[in-house]
Parts: structure tokens; sequence; C-alpha cells
């Protein structure tokens, strides 16, 4: 008996099938309008949804570029998506190389403290070649490199004493490296760093393919030769901290924000005048901002659906009138109205369901043409595929049940008669 | 024991606020392996006897049994399971679909009897063999006479072994040449035992039928048996 129930669904199911596809092939072009719909709300979510991730692999391997356990203290916050007042932002107080010693001799947890700042891109020159001018170019003290993650291959770091007296050396990128000095090691030799010359005394080991390449198209000169090379007016350094491990991180940053808010003489009560950034914050920070964005695809999106859902519920009631007479000789030779609500409604979601694929097929390859554009890695969201395809099926079973349910219910005697 | 027992069956409708007695009070017993002609001019009720005949239609009040089973207080399931198994209608319009070849609407009653596909097969082919169609079988209706998808509607009727063969004007749409021909067929497949029906307004038609139902006014007019001429 349950082997013959099993039979019997399946067959039901298998000619449902077939004669939906019959239908919907039977109007091809009426049945590509209606899928339109649906294409189009799948593919507005695909796209964004790929879109999204693209971006969200990116941001996430370009901002854990500060190494373990470590966090930075900023004037700036890194990125905002809104909720910030920039005003109040630029009445901060810089924060000093003296702010930092201050912080270093102060704060017991933390592994290391390093000081830094960025200087516009340069251009580094040697006697056998020169590099494009888009090298970036840090002022670090010997404090920075751990929390940096910039491992030493050849040579050395910066030490305390090259900060001391502002001396002229140089620690190269690895691909820096190679390409101002592809044969040889460049320790001891000579470069002209935006016309200035500076002596290599190190070369990092390279961070990897993963990474975006211009991490290792670096220059790290000591801070104080830096600064006073680049200027230090308007310009406010950024602290690294990195704590001794994971389990004293928060209490890391609970002293140092403590430290830093009395170095300078932040009023109690008032919030922070700095900003704490870590890899965590960040991709929250991210996550918050697409958040909203996902909420708004997902609302444009379902205005879409519903549309289309409209739409493949008018065809469907169509389609169930066209086919009266049918419906009367499947109801004639012993089908039940179950039987008939089944073919409808498959019929509906067969519908979505084409026009579905296409959607997040289309869509992927729309999320990806960003990936193309920005150069960087494909992605393929499965779950959101899945999703799409299933709400395919939600929109269908929702729109085909009013028309599956009005051809169940058709008289067969009538129906048998209707021209 | 009597395969069809009717007894007082009376069926009304309402149209436009009007009562309409499409039938009243009929009392009736077709035995297994008859065959029998329903006549009657139009409005006369023939179709709806047919209809409650063929389970299509449930009757307003009275009794009908059908093979032993009173189908006369079924729910819609229970009478799409009796009309699959023990109803095999012919209409005057084929009433085949116009999408599926012949071979798919011979097998359309063995797939919501939940026969599996290989056994689907085989009967639907000896089905359609006994109607002499095997060649054309992979056509679709509009690519066949009229003579042969009367065959295919036929074939369809008799593919799930039913109790009745119930024909509502199976020659109306058909040249007398053919219609003799389908005729023909149904005086062989009565012979060979089964229970058939045919609701007709032509006396031709009826004359091949061994009793004739002569309807009128929603009553038996007459029920007479004639000799084999």
């Amino acid at each position: 008996m349950k082997a013959k129930r099993t039979t019997l669904l399946l067959g039901e199911l298998r000619e449902s099938l077939a004669m939906a596809l019959h239908a919907i092939a039977a109007h091809k072009l009426r049945s590509a309008l209606t899928l339109l719909g649906v294409l189009i709300g799948v593919f507005s979510i695909i796209v964004v949804m790929t879109a999204l991730r693209v971006m969200q692999n990116n941001i996430e391997s370009s901002l854990s570029e500060l190494g373990i356990n470590s966090f930075m203290i900023r004037k700036h916050p890194m990125m905002s998506f809104g909720g910030v007042d920039w005003e109040k932002v630029a009445r901060r107080k810089d924060i000093t190389l003296a702010m930092g010693r201050k912080l270093a001799e102060q704060a017991s947890q933390p592994q290391s403290i390093g000081i830094e700042t960025m200087f516009w891109g340069g251009q580094v020159e040697t006697r056998l070649g020169q590099s494009a001018p888009t090298v970036q170019v840090f002022g670090e003290t010997p404090g920075s490199f751990p929390s940096r993650n910039w491992v030493i291959a050849d040579g050395r770091a910066i030490t305390e004493a090259d900060v001391d007296s502002s001396r002229d050396v140089v620690v190269l990128g690895a691909a820096l490296a190679e390409t101002v000095f592809p044969l040889g090691s460049p320790l001891g030799e000579k470069v002209k760093l935006n016309g200035l010359n500076y002596t290599v005394v190190g070369v990092l080991a390279s961070k990897g393919a993963s990474r975006s390449d211009n991490q290792d198209n670096v220059a790290i000169v000591p801070l104080t030769t830096g600064l006073s090379r680049f200027g230090r007016w308007n310009r406010s350094l950024n602290i690294l901290v990195q704590a001794k491990d994971r389990s004293s991180f928060e209490s890391t940053m609970d002293e140092v924000r403590g430290a830093m808010r009395v170095i300078r003489k932040t009023p109690p009560g008032e919030p922070d005048d700095f900003e704490i950034i870590s890899n965590d914050s960040l991709i929250a920070q991210f996550n918050q901002f697409t958040r909203v964005v996902r909420i708004g695809i997902a609302g444009v999106s379902s205005i879409a659906l519903i549309a289309a859902g409209i739409g493949i519920m008018n065809i469907m009631l169509v389609s169930v009138t066209e086919r009266t007479r049918e419906i009367g000789i499947r109801r004639a030779v012993g089908a039940k109205k179950r039987n008939i609500m089944t073919q409808f409604i498959l019929e509906a979601i067969m519908l979505c369901e084409l026009g579905g694929m296409v959607g997040v097929v289309l869509g992927i390859i729309g999320g990806n043409a960003t990936a193309l554009f920005l150069r960087l890695p494909t992605v393929i969201p499965v779950d959101w595929a899945i999703i799409g395809l299933l709400i395919c099926s939600v929109v269908g079973i929702i729109f085909g049940t009013y028309p599956a349910w009005k051809a169940a219910n058709l008289d067969p005697i009538d129906s048998l008669r209707y021209e | 024991m009597s395969l069809i027992r009717l007894e007082k069956i009376t069926r009304r409708y309402q149209m436009g606020g009007e009562t309409i007695h499409a039938l009243r009070e009929v009392s009736l017993t077709i035995a297994r392996g008859e065959y029998v002609a329903i006549m009657g001019p139009s409005g006369s009720g023939k179709s709806t006897l047919m209809n409650l005949i063929g389970c299509l239609d449930t009757p307003t009040s009275g009794s009908y049994h059908l093979n032993g089973a009173d189908v006369s207080d079924m729910d819609d399931n229970e009478l799409a399971e009796v009309r699959n198994r023990e109803i095999g209608f012919v209409f005057q319009t084929f009433n085949l679909l116009a999408r599926s070849n012949a071979l798919h609407n011979v097998e359309l009653p063995l797939i919501y009897a939940g026969i599996d596909t290989d056994e689907r097969r085989r009967v639907a082919l000896e089905a359609i063999e006994s109607v002499g169609l095997t060649d054309r079988m992979h056509h679709k209706p509009n690519e066949l006479s009229g003579g042969q998808r009367q065959r295919v509607a036929v074939a369809r009727a008799l593919v799930n072994k039913p109790s009745i063969l119930l024909a509502d004007e199976p020659t109306g749409n058909l040249d007398s040449r053919t219609g003799e021909e389908i005729m023909a067929l149904f005086e062989q497949l009565s012979r060979s035992g089964n229970t058939i029906i045919v609701v007709t307004h032509e006396e031709d038609i009826a004359r091949h039928a061994r009793r004739i139902l002569r309807i009128r006014d929603g009553l038996i007019a007459s029920d007479e048996v004639q000799g084999r001429s």
C-alpha cells in the first residue's frame, strides 16, 4: 500500500512537471514575459549580494593588515557611514610623538607600542632602476613592526637609535626591493626616496600572494626622519598597540584608553577625543553599513517580487480559463481536486523557478562584473543562490494557490462543455 | 446482482431563481453486460442522467448503487476514484488533450490510478492496439481523423477496465460511415462482455443497443428490450 502511494505521488509529480513544462513551452513569449518579473526581482537581490560579498572579502583581507591582537589609536575614524560629527573630530588635538612616548612609558600591559604616520606616495630610485611613484612611505618606531605584521627577511628593522638620531635609513618591502634591486641583496645600498638619499638596512618578508600586491610595495623610514623631511605641520600620528595575547586584548585596550585620556587631558564624562580601531571594529562597521544596503535591497526586491507574483497570478488565471476543458477531461477520467491543484501550483512554481534560475545566473555574473572591474577575486554566493530560488518557490506557491484552487473547484460537467 | 441500481433519483437545479426538475424519482437497474441506449429530446434530462450514472454529479435525493457501493453520498475524492476505476467516458467532442499524443491520452486514467510507468505503458499499448491505432499512437489529436480520435477516446475509456463504458453522442461529430465504424466497435466490445450505455437522440444509433430507455420531462417514458435484428 505504501509502495503504491509512493508510486502514485511520484507519477503524479512527474506528470505534473511534464504538463507544467508543456504548458510553459506552449506559450513561450507569454511565459518569458511573465517570468521576466521574477527574473528582475531575483537578479536585483543576487547582484547586490554578490557585489557586497566581493567587496566584503576585499575589505576583510585589507583590514587584517593590522597584526594579531593589535589596535590603532587615531585622531580620525578610519571610515564611516554617517553618524560622525566631523567638525568635532576636526577640533580634536593632534596625536603627537610626545603623547605616544608618554603612553609607551605609562601603559604596562601592551606587548609593544609603535608610533607611525603615513606619508604621500613616493618614488624610489637606485642606480639599477626606479619604481613607480606609488610606493607607500611609512614613518615608524620599532614598536610598530609587530602590530603591522611586518617581519624582517633580511637585515634589520628600524631601531630606537635610528629614531632618536633621525638616521637616513630605510627598510624596503619585498616587492619594492625586487623592483629596484633585481640582482643581489639591497643591504647597504643607497636609494633615493623622492630625491633624498637613504641607506637600505633591511628588507621585509613578503606578505604573501593573497594580499593585494601594494602591501609589499612599502618603504619604511624612522618616524623622526620622515617627520623632518616630509613636514610635521598638521600631521596627527597613529599609535599602534599590540596586546600580549587574545585574553588580555580587552584589558589592554581599556588601560591604553584610560592612559590616553589622561595624557590628552580629556575631561571626565566627555567621550574619547580619539578613535580606537581594531580589525574587529572595522569589520563590524562595514557589516553595519552593508546591513543597511541589505535591508534596502530586500525591500526593493520584495516589491519587485510581489509585482512579479501578481503577474504570475494573472497569467495563471488566464491559463486556467483557457484550459477549462482540459481540467474537465482530467476530472472525468479520475483526477481529484488535489491532483489539479498540484498541477497548477507546480506550473506556477516552475514559471518562477525558470525566471529565478536565469535571475540567479545573471545576478552572479553581474555581481562578479564588479569583482572584475575592481580586480578582486570572484565569488559565487551559493547561499544566496539557494535563498533566491527558495524565494521563487514561495512566490510561486503564494500566487499560484488561488488560480490552482479555482481550477480544482471548477465543476467537471461545466468544464467538459466549455468552449 | 445489478451493476447499476437507481432508486427514486431526483435532481433539481436552481437556475436564475427558478427550480428545474431535471429528473423526477427515476428508478432504474442495469445488469452487467447490458448494452443500453438512453434516448430523449434535448432538455429531457438524459444528460443529467448520464452525468449521475457517470458520477460526475450527485442526486438531490434518491440512492445510486454502482457495483454494490452507494455512490449517492460519496465525497468529491471518492467520486473521482469511482470515475477512475468504474467508468470510461466517450464524448461527442472526443475530449482528448490537444497537446498530448494518442498514447499519452490513453495513459491519462492510469496516471491518476497510480500505476507505475512500465505497467502503464504496457496497458495503454494494449488498449491502443485493441482499437487498431498502434501505428498512429504518437500522433496528436489534430493529426488524426475524427474516427481515429474517437477510437483513441474509446481506448482511453477502456484502459482502466471499467465496469461501464458511458458514451455521450459518440457519433455526433462523425460522418455516418465513420459513425458506423465506431458503432461496430461498440458492438464488438459489448460481445466481449463490456457494459455499454450510449446516450443519443439518433434512432439509428440507438438501434444497435439491446435495450432502449426513452426519457421525457425527467421521467422514463419507455423501457424496451429489443430482439437481435
